[in-house]
Parts: structure tokens; C-alpha cells; sequence
């Protein structure tokens, strides 16, 4: 089964990346772009057909590796 | 005294860093990141580079591989433990040290020399050092420190904050802030303080006629704090 994750920087924390891209979307005419925040997202096959099962798994992989969550959140979708 | 360096693969300042404990008196040994143990040391050092080629988040998947339970043991033993640069990003990354290492605020690789001040002297990575602001060479892309409110407090009320980047008469600011990081903040320490991971490379600062000899002051010190 495969279980989706993603990841984006926690609210108030500075993203550098999303606002160069900002900027450069501003700049490409794009003037009602007010905000961009650069995420990762994940595909993860997980040997397993329990949803549930599998999404919990997924989650301990969120919070020991995927995401740092002094400044990241996770989500699985 | 008898030194380890964690070679990652990635690692490119585990020789620099060889080079440096060796030359003021360590017995340094290199441990390969897929072994199990580490020899009996009196420190552990954790290089600089790029461990796994920076992959996810700088030190993440370093702060996962097989040695570095050796090294979380030998630590919560007392032990001894200096990560600089990438391995001051593995040891927050393994939650040795508390917060996190980002992408530098003006997102440039920052290579050039800086000054940091001394904040706290009171440990055995510093206690004696005659200078309080040292010549230091930064190289790093993700060096920006940062941590919650509450997690800044704490690092305050135990004075965690080892070194602060600041100009060549110890003045901080914005200005002579490289990378954005909270509080000026360059390297921390552990509440025991037998932890310390910092961004400027000392053993880059070990010859006066290729760049200064601040590192070599660092080095020096702490064997004598050692011994």
C-alpha cells in the first residue's frame, strides 16, 4: 500500500527557499502571490494492507526520521 | 589522551580534524560509521562535510546510522563529544544537543573567517583558554540556528550558549551575524556540558602562516583541561 507524506516547515519558522521563490514569482508578473512555503513530499510503499497498520507505521517514521519537529510538521494523506 | 573521529560517508574534514588532534597530543584514532563500537577514547569528535551527501536534512540520516549508538552511550556516560560544523548538525539531529541547524538566512554557502566570543568558560572545552574571542573559519551552507521560545530559555538558564559570532572586539550584532542564526548563537553545549557541537572549524586555525592559530589555542587547552 502506499501512504503520502508531507512535510512543510512549522508555522513562523523562516523559509528562506519559499520566499526567494516568492520573490521570483512577483517578479514573473505573479503580483498576487502574497506567500510560499516549501515543503517535501513522500511516497512511501509499505508492505502491509491494513490502512490503519500501515499509516501508524508511517507515522513513527514522521517523528523519528521524515520530519524534524523542532521546525517541521508532517502530514499523511 | 586517546581521540575518535566518525568517518560518514561524506565526512571531508575527519583528516583536517586527525591532523589537528594529533598534532597537539592526542593518540587519534578513525572510526568507520558502520562499526559498531568505538575504541576507548577520551574524546569523540564528529567531523565535518557532508554526511550522506546532506540528504533529507543535513546529519539527519548520520544521526541514525549504526556507530552513533556508541557514540549517544558514550555520551550519557560522561564522555567527552565535539561535533563541528555538519557534526554539530548530527548531534541535534540525534537530540544530543537541543534545536536545529537551517538553511542559512541569505541562502549562500558561507566560506570565510570569523569571530566568535567565548560565552561561558566554565567547562572543559574552554576553562582556561587565555582569549575570549577567537579567529574562526566558517564553511556551511545550513548553519543558521534555531529553536523554540521555551527551548531558547532553557538553553539560556543553563548556560548552554558556548560561542557567538561577533567582530574582532567581541561586539555582536546583526551585522556580524553570517548566517541568521537566534541570538548570534555558534555553538552550543549539552546541560552537562561534555557536549559541544559548533559551526566554526578549529582545526582549519592551526598554522600561522596558512590561516591563524586560534584553533591551535582550542586544542591546546583542552588537552591540558584533559590531562
Amino acid at each position: 500500500m502506499k501512504i503520502k507524506v508531507i512535510v512543510t516547515l512549522k508555522k513562523g519558522v523562516l523559509d528562506p527557499q519559499g520566499k526567494a521563490i516568492q520573490q521570483t514569482l512577483n517578479g514573473m508578473n505573479f503580483a498576487n502571490v502574497n506567500e510560499v512555503r516549501q515543503g517535501k513530499y513522500f511516497d512511501i510503499e509499505v508492505n502491509e494492507t491494513n490502512e490503519n497498520k500501515a499509516k501508524s507505521q508511517v507515522e513513527e517514521m514522521c517523528r523519528k526520521l521524515l520530519a524534524n519537529l523542532v521546525i517541521e510538521d508532517y502530514k499523511i494523506i | 589522551m586517546k581521540s575518535s573521529v566518525i568517518i560518514f560517508p561524506g565526512s571531508n574534514c575527519d583528516r583536517d580534524m586527525d591532523v589537528a588532534l594529533k598534532k597537539f597530543g592526542f593518540k587519534n584514532q578513525m572510526v568507520w560509521h558502520n562499526d559498531n563500537s568505538i575504541p576507548k577514547s577520551d574524546l569523540i569528535v564528529l567531523p565535518g562535510g557532508f554526511s550522506y551527501g546532506d540528504y533529507l536534512r543535513c546529519g539527519s540520516i548520520a544521526a541514525k546510522s549504526k556507530i552513533i549508538k556508541a557514540v549517544i552511550d558514550f555520551a550519557d556516560n560522561g564522555g567527552l563529544v565535539l561535533g563541528i560544523c555538519n557534526g554539530f548538525q548530527i548531534l541535534t539531529e540525534t537530540n544530543l544537543l537541543p534545536g536545529v541547524l537551517q538553511q542559512n538566512k541569505y541562502l549562500n554557502f558561507i566560506c570565510k573567517n570569523v569571530y566568535v566570543k567565548i560565552n561561558n568558560k566554565e567547562n572543559i572545552f574552554f576553562k582556561n583558554i587565555k582569549k575570549n574571542i577567537l579567529e574562526l573559519h566558517i564553511a556551511h551552507n545550513e548553519g543558521n540556528y534555531f529553536c523554540s521560545e521555551d527551548e531558547l530559555k532553557l538553553i539560556e538558564d543553563h548556560n548552554q550558549i558556548a560561542v557567538k559570532y561577533c567582530n574582532h572586539e567581541g561586539f555582536e550584532n546583526e551585522d556580524y551575524n553570517p548566517n541568521g542564526a537566534i541570538k548570534n548563537i555558534a555553538g552550543i553545549f549539552n546541560k552537562k556540558k561534555n557536549i559541544l557541537g559548533m559551526m566554526p572549524h578549529p582545526e582549519r586555525m592551526i598554522e600561522s602562516y596558512l590561516s591563524g592559530e586560534d584553533g591551535s589555542l582550542f586544542f591546546k587547552n583542552l588537552l591540558e583541561n584533559l590531562r
